[in-house]
């Protein structure tokens, strides 16, 4: 057993309203430059939806992530060794930035400068690469809440493998659907972009499992971009080298949370340590599909194991970094009540990103000028765990996105945020919690302390508890790098070099 | 004159290549890239750099190879057949290279994305690579047999120059465009610091034996420097 520790985030997506000041927060922090336009570490998606960029999951298009070849052996899609180097002259598999949109802002300017005349002057659009007037064709949410267009919706590859009637009704006015997919870099324990580097200039930091790019080493050939499955690895084409989420690494050494996740207007957002076993990750990583999400999830140590926590020890993690592991609300999610998965488990980085399904309200269907929700005519509960195949959001969808297709896997999870929400509806509106209330917990396989923790977590956590954070010693890593003393008033955050591009 | 040109030039360029490429390197490690345009323009990139790309490497790595093992040469050009079939082989390959330089020249002037990032620096670099073909080609089409005659010429020529007794007079009589041809190799030598044309230098060959992942934890171990602090900083475990 070989202990590291890993910052991960969980995302609540019953929880996302789509508002985007993720997006925005950590556009102004890291990505407001020259270059970066078009770069969103944090976006937000409108599923079902392409995305971005445009069909990012299309990896029969964009070769991203692993694939296990007959003989059970892990390949990158992307390349062997000696095809990256035939392919540095041109590397079909990259999207081009149509894929993404082109950066624009609006002449300002020209309603202050513009000569007196008949008409009210206008802003016209220019690009940001070229200064030129553009048409604005796309931009980084141009299918936002477009959930049941025919042109984006019926494009995403989650789709395949529904059914024609279902794919038809969701597209049906009364009937449309749509939930938010916020996505940051998935920091995954066998990421494909350092997999696929020549220059070797992405690593990941065994302390917190950051995975990072070093520009100083970093030489244009852009084979992480294509590599990446989630497409999280961006092309400055302004200073020639790669950019990604850096899990606000700044901010997490100095005890704050990312900056998506502090500004999370929902609150859908948690942060904590996980212990796994990076002696496990060859294995899970190649293992037949079917049994690809389990494994990931077995890979996660539980802190309150003795071994666990001496091979921590043993491995140079502090107690401090165990103990934030035994407070983290994402253990708590995934393992201890196992109702967050990571996204697309079978592109096999092994993803350390965590989601939580959505629940969605039942069907509709319309009846003279009448919509009348498809439900019994006798009084029961809203939600019905018999009734998940009326979920306007089919099964089979959400398990194309974080299960490899098991729909059994989200029929467990939304049993049991279904069980939690009628468990504290029946406490709180009626008063009382009768049999039918806990048998309906049993059949989600859960028991009324655990419904209470959950609604606690989920509803009314402070900031403490969504986000645990541990202390990273930078004082002892400075110690590593310079004299602490010379050092003291010295250094600064920053660049060694100013980021120009270099001729 | 000759002497300027055909000794003093190629010391200064061989000099300022190799100290200027070491500045930059350890210095300025973060302006060292192939500053890849393909995110904006890629179906004519497609076209002009792959064909430009493995057309002038392998003529590279052939003027390398005449200049090795001269001998080798000789004895393969024993036989009018292979001369004439190696000599075929050059021209085809330097058209091939001038079309997609041609590509690659017309889509930086015209496609505006591209124009966007493109430099002066960068026109120079295409401008003398450029010409470097076209006399290439003319010397191999008017001058014939290059191959043949180039063993007794430019070999001693160039491993005079190695072994610091430049011999100049043996180009001293070559017609103007093969004396061109020669001369923009030492240009390429001085803007290879200055230019993007570093990224030769920096083709990843270490891909083909490391390890696929690549974690990096502080320790005091001996290993790879900082740049800023001189000092151990951090070992690199698969």
């Amino acid at each position: 057993m070989r202990v590291r520790a890993q910052m991960s985030m969980l995302f609540h997506l019953d929880k996302c309203i789509g508002c985007h000041t993720c997006s925005v927060a950590c556009k102004n922090l890291w990505t407001d430059r020259k270059g970066a336009e078009y770069m969103w570490w944090n976006n937000v998606e409108t599923r079902p939806g392409t995305g971005y960029p445009t069909g990012w999951e299309d990896q029969d298009h964009y070769k991203g992530g692993w694939k296990r070849d007959e003989k059970g052996r892990l390949k990158l899609r992307l390349q062997s060794k000696p095809a990256a180097i035939a392919k540095l002259f041109f590397n079909p598999s990259l999207p081009e930035l149509d894929d993404y949109y082109e950066p624009f802002t609006f002449k300002y300017g020209d309603l202050f400068d513009s000569p007196q005349g008949e008409h009210q002057p206008t802003a016209e659009p220019v690009s940001k690469i070229t200064w030129q007037p553009i048409e604005i064709t796309s931009g980084p949410n141009w299918d936002d809440d477009l959930g049941g267009s025919d042109v984006y919706a019926a494009n995403d590859p989650s789709m395949n493998g529904i059914d024609e009637a279902i794919r038809d009704q969701m597209s049906e006015i009364e009937r449309v659907v749509f939930n938010y997919l916020p996505r940051i870099c998935n920091h995954c324990l066998n990421p494909a972009c350092v997999a696929a580097c020549p220059s070797g200039a992405i690593y990941k930091r065994s302390e917190d499992g950051v995975v990072l790019v070093n520009e100083d080493k970093c030489r244009a050939w852009r084979m992480c971009v294509a590599a990446c499955p989630y497409k999280k690895v961006y092309y400055n084409w302004s200073t020639g080298k790669s950019e990604k989420c850096i899990l606000c690494f700044p901010r997490l050494e100095t005890g704050q949370a990312p900056a998506c996740a502090h500004s999370c207007v929902g609150r859908i957002r948690y942060m904590g340590v996980l212990l796994y076993d990076a002696d496990k990750i060859a294995d899970v990583a190649s293992m037949p599909e079917d049994q690809l999400l389990d494994a990931q999830l077995d890979m996660i140590l539980d802190p309150w194991d003795g071994q666990v926590v001496a091979a921590a020890a043993a491995a140079g993690i502090e107690s401090d970094w165990i103990d934030a592991a035994r407070r983290s609300p994402v253990y708590q999610f995934v393992k201890v009540w196992g109702m967050a998965l990571p996204l697309h488990p079978e592109y096999r980085t092994a993803a350390m990103m965590f989601y939580i399904p959505p629940l969605s309200p039942v069907i509709s269907s319309i009846e003279g000028n009448l919509t009348r929700l498809d439900l019994p005519d006798e009084r029961e509960d809203f939600e019905l765990l018999e009734d998940l195949d009326k979920a306007r959001l089919p099964v089979q969808y959400l398990a194309n996105l974080f299960s490899v297709g098991d729909e059994e896997v989200i029929r467990k999870v939304l049993k049991k945020m279904l069980a939690v929400r009628t468990y504290k509806r029946r406490q709180s509106v009626d008063g009382e919690i009768n049999e039918s209330t806990l048998a309906l917990l049993e059949a989600a396989g859960t028991t009324p302390e655990e419904v209470e923790a959950i609604y606690k977590l989920t509803t009314i956590p402070t900031i403490e508890e969504r986000f645990v954070l541990p202390p990273y010693h930078r004082e002892m890593s400075i110690e590593t790098l310079n004299d602490p003393l010379a050092y003291k008033g010295a250094t600064g955050f920053g660049p060694i070099e100013s980021p120009r591009r270099g001729a | 004159m000759n002497n300027l040109l055909f000794v003093v030039f190629p010391y200064v360029a061989a000099t300022l290549a190799i100290v200027v490429t070491i500045i930059r390197w350890r210095r300025h490690p973060f302006s060292v890239s192939a500053l890849s345009s393909q995110l904006l323009e890629k179906r004519k990139l497609y076209w002009g750099s792959v064909s430009f790309h493995w057309g002038i490497t392998v003529i590279l790595v052939m003027h390398l190879v005449v200049l090795i093992i001269p001998d080798g040469i000789d004895y393969w050009n024993g036989a009018p057949v292979r001369l004439y079939l190696l000599e075929a082989t050059g021209i085809a390959l330097a058209v091939w290279a001038g079309v997609g330089l041609g590509i690659l020249l017309y889509r930086r002037m015209t496609n505006l994305r591209v124009r966007a990032v493109t430099t002066r620096a960068d026109m120079v670099v295409l401008g003398i690579i450029a010409v470097a073909i076209i006399t290439g080609l003319w010397t191999a089409i008017g001058y014939r047999w290059g191959s043949f005659w180039g063993t007794a010429v430019f070999v001693p020529y160039v491993r005079s120059l190695l072994i610091f007794q430049p011999r100049p007079e043996l180009v001293e009589a070559l017609p103007w465009v093969i004396k061109t041809h020669v001369l923009t190799a030492f240009a390429f030598l001085v803007v290879f610091p200055f230019t993007r044309l570093v990224h030769i230098i920096t083709v990843p060959f270490g891909y083909l034996t490391r390890p696929w992942q690549k974690v990096i934890r502080m320790s005091r171990e001996p290993g790879v420097y900082h740049p800023a602090s001189k000092k151990p900083l951090e070992r690199i475990k698969s």
